[in-house]
């Protein structure tokens, strides 16, 4: 099977993604969003890589993974924040500040 | 990598050939000793938060901090004396890192701000005393719930959020490689190691702690989005040119090499993983940047944070960022000069007006002064489309100068203060002036400088910005600029206003009386202001020597 055909299976992941970021309602969700575009990113960059030869893409997506833990572990750490102060993880909620 | 590649197949990837070494990587140590000593800094602090007992934490954390910007600001000026920022500018780390002019301008700037910032946030004589121990702006136990029970035992017990300034070091350090970074991958990697700490900054407030807990989900959902963005443009770019490296893509880019590869051959036929790759990765440097349309967070953002995080962060991430920018824009994406340009002056024009025009709405000082740094990033885009020497030197000069009127003009706002903390809704600053004419006063040489009236360090920045502009053919947009410039003008005068020409309040708030620290903070912010709009001419000519990228 041709490689392109991941990278367009990622662009799908990719838009999914981002079009959940924008439709769903609670912080989690929107977070794990994040992720699979995250992931996606991953996928295109693997399958750059077979196409390519080189191995920068497959190295690219070890970091990637590491930073996205990182920022699993900020990110839960401020969402359950808000969760226990408002019990409600909606980001519709978090409307404290307006224009 | 290259030497596992020339092996040759796909089994050749992770196989070496009989005879073949494996080559320990060539680290230049002293090129990259800021970043170095930044994040070793930052290390240590975390040892000593974890080992230290709590009472004498905040002493240390804060002489770390201190002690770690001025040895790495110190490793700069040793860079820059030694030509590393002019004739023997070089890339370092494998590739990944660039020492020349503009990084090495930036990563001082970027020092100066966080030893500032160090200073504003170790700030421990504005709050009341809790409990007869004295307190900063920061949460006692920002894991307990705002105004529980575990809040109040924190309080009672005197605890104080000393992790602040690691936090502060490690944001710093993500933001010293990222003007440098001269790969895709350094370029995401270092915009998350200065995020994250960002993010859980903005949470850490000791009053209004619900805005603050929402400040950070907003900025950190948006940033983590604008993120994926930025990584998916990497993948693509890496897709369109096989490689991540600035100048290989920049060769792909304007087809400098004939390429016999098939593949490279294939994928840079293919325009759609250049141009959306481009703009993928451009839209996530321009979110950091807050410009419009990618400043939703900005407002919200810097009300929430407590206010040293909020001048902090105003003035570095924009320093940081705009290094970035400049850097993608001129050395990775030269040959699409003619794409990119539109759509900047769009962006521009946009971030220019909207900053201007909705700040005058705004009645928080806070907001008021995030809206006028989303005009100011537009002022700053003018000159980066520029497209010329004198483009790259006047933003940096901009960035000097902006960076330190923002963190004197927030660590002013810390000491307005009333029952409930900062009051910072602008009608509790009417009569100020009346009732401490020279707090009122150094507030009104920032705005001016924000306005950029003669004599301040916002003319000159602003003048050397539209006249790099103007040489560089969007005489148009430097119309708009000045345009935007007279709005936000008004808006800022009439705080002036305000200040010295309305009947203070009775139930107006009163001006806490600063250590040393902010007072010093305030001061250093006053005499950059008005040394930069008096005497421009030596740094000027400063940014014009660095204003030179190496590829």
């Amino acid at each position: 099977m041709s490689p392109a055909n991941y990278v367009y299976l990622a662009a799908l992941l990719f838009t999914i993604g981002a079009a959940g970021v924008l439709l769903r309602r609670n912080a989690i969700v929107v977070f794990m969003c994040v992720e699979l575009m995250l992931n996606a990113a991953n996928l295109t960059l693997i399958a750059f890589s077979r196409m390519h030869g080189n191995l920068d893409g497959q190295i690219m997506a070890f970091f990637v993974m590491v930073v996205a833990a990182a920022e699993v572990v900020v990110g839960l750490a401020i969402i359950v924040m808000l969760y226990r102060s408002r019990h409600s993880a909606s980001v519709d909620d978090a409307n404290l500040m307006k224009l | 990598m290259s030497a596992l590649v020339a092996a040759g197949g796909v089994p050749g990837l992770w196989t070496l050939a009989d005879g073949q070494k494996l080559q320990a990587p060539d680290i230049e140590y002293g090129k990259l000793s800021p970043t170095l000593i930044v994040l070793g800094a930052a290390a240590v602090g975390v040892v000593l938060e974890a080992f230290l007992p709590r009472r004498s934490r905040h002493v240390a954390q804060v002489f770390l901090a201190l002690l770690g910007l001025a040895a790495a600001f110190a490793a700069v000026v040793g860079l820059a004396a030694s030509g590393a920022g002019s004739t023997k500018a070089q890339i370092a780390g494998m590739g990944a890192l660039a020492v020349d002019g503009p990084a090495l301008f930036l990563q001082g700037t970027i020092l100066l701000v966080g030893i500032v910032g160090v200073i504003t946030f170790a700030e421990r004589r504005l709050e009341p005393r809790a409990h007869g121990a004295p307190v900063d702006s920061f949460a006692a136990q920002p894991a307990s719930v705002p105004g529980g029970e575990g809040e109040q035992m924190a309080v009672k017990a005197g605890w104080t959020t000393s992790e602040v300034f690691p936090l502060l070091l490690f944001a710093v350090g993500g933001m010293l490689l990222f003007p440098a970074a001269n790969d895709l991958l350094l370029l995401f990697i270092a915009l998350e190691v200065f995020s994250l700490p960002l993010y859980l900054l903005c949470a850490l407030a000791r009053r209004r702690r619900l805005l603050s807990q929402e400040a950070a989900v907003k900025y950190f959902l948006l940033g983590a989005f604008s993120s994926a963005f930025l990584l998916f443009g990497t993948a693509l770019l890496y897709g369109y040119a096989g490689t991540v490296s600035y100048s290989g893509i920049a060769r792909v880019v304007s087809g400098a090499d004939a390429t016999t590869d098939p593949v490279l051959a294939q994928t840079t036929g293919n325009d759609a993983l250049l141009l959306i790759g481009g703009a993928l990765v451009v839209m996530g440097l321009l979110f950091k940047v807050g410009a419009v349309p990618f400043h939703m967070w900005t407002p919200d953002v810097y009300q929430g944070a407590p206010t040293p995080v909020t001048g902090f962060m105003a003035a570095a991430t924009k320093v940081a960022a705009f290094g970035a920018l400049l850097r993608l824009l001129y050395v990775v994406l030269p040959g699409l000069r003619w794409d990119w340009r539109p759509v900047m002056w769009g962006v521009a024009i946009l971030t220019m007006l909207a900053g201007a025009v909705v700040a005058i709405t705004q009645t928080d000082i806070k907001r008021l002064l995030a809206y006028s740094s989303i005009a100011h990033a537009g002022f700053l885009l003018v000159g980066t489309i520029a497209t010329s020497k004198d483009g790259i030197s006047s933003v940096l000069f901009y960035l000097g100068a902006y960076s330190f009127v923002t963190l004197g003009a927030f660590s002013v706002v810390t000491l307005v203060r009333d029952a409930g903390g900062e009051a910072t809704h602008l009608s509790k600053w009417a009569g100020l002036g009346r009732r401490s004419p020279l707090l009122a006063g150094v507030f009104a040489v920032f705005l001016l400088a924000f306005a950029g009236i003669p004599l301040t360090s916002g003319f000159a920045g602003k003048f050397a910005v539209f006249k790099a502009a103007a040489e560089g053919g969007a005489g148009a947009l430097v119309v708009v600029g000045v345009i935007a410039s007279a709005i936000a003008a008004f808006f800022y005068l009439r705080v002036i206003v305000l200040m010295f020409f309305s009947e203070p309040r009775a139930d107006g708030p009163s001006v806490a009386v600063p250590s040393v620290l902010t007072s010093s903070a305030i001061a250093v912010g006053v005499v950059v202001t008005i040394v930069l709009g008096v005497a421009p001419q030596y740094f000027l000519e400063l940014a014009g020597h660095a204003g030179v990228f190496v590829r």
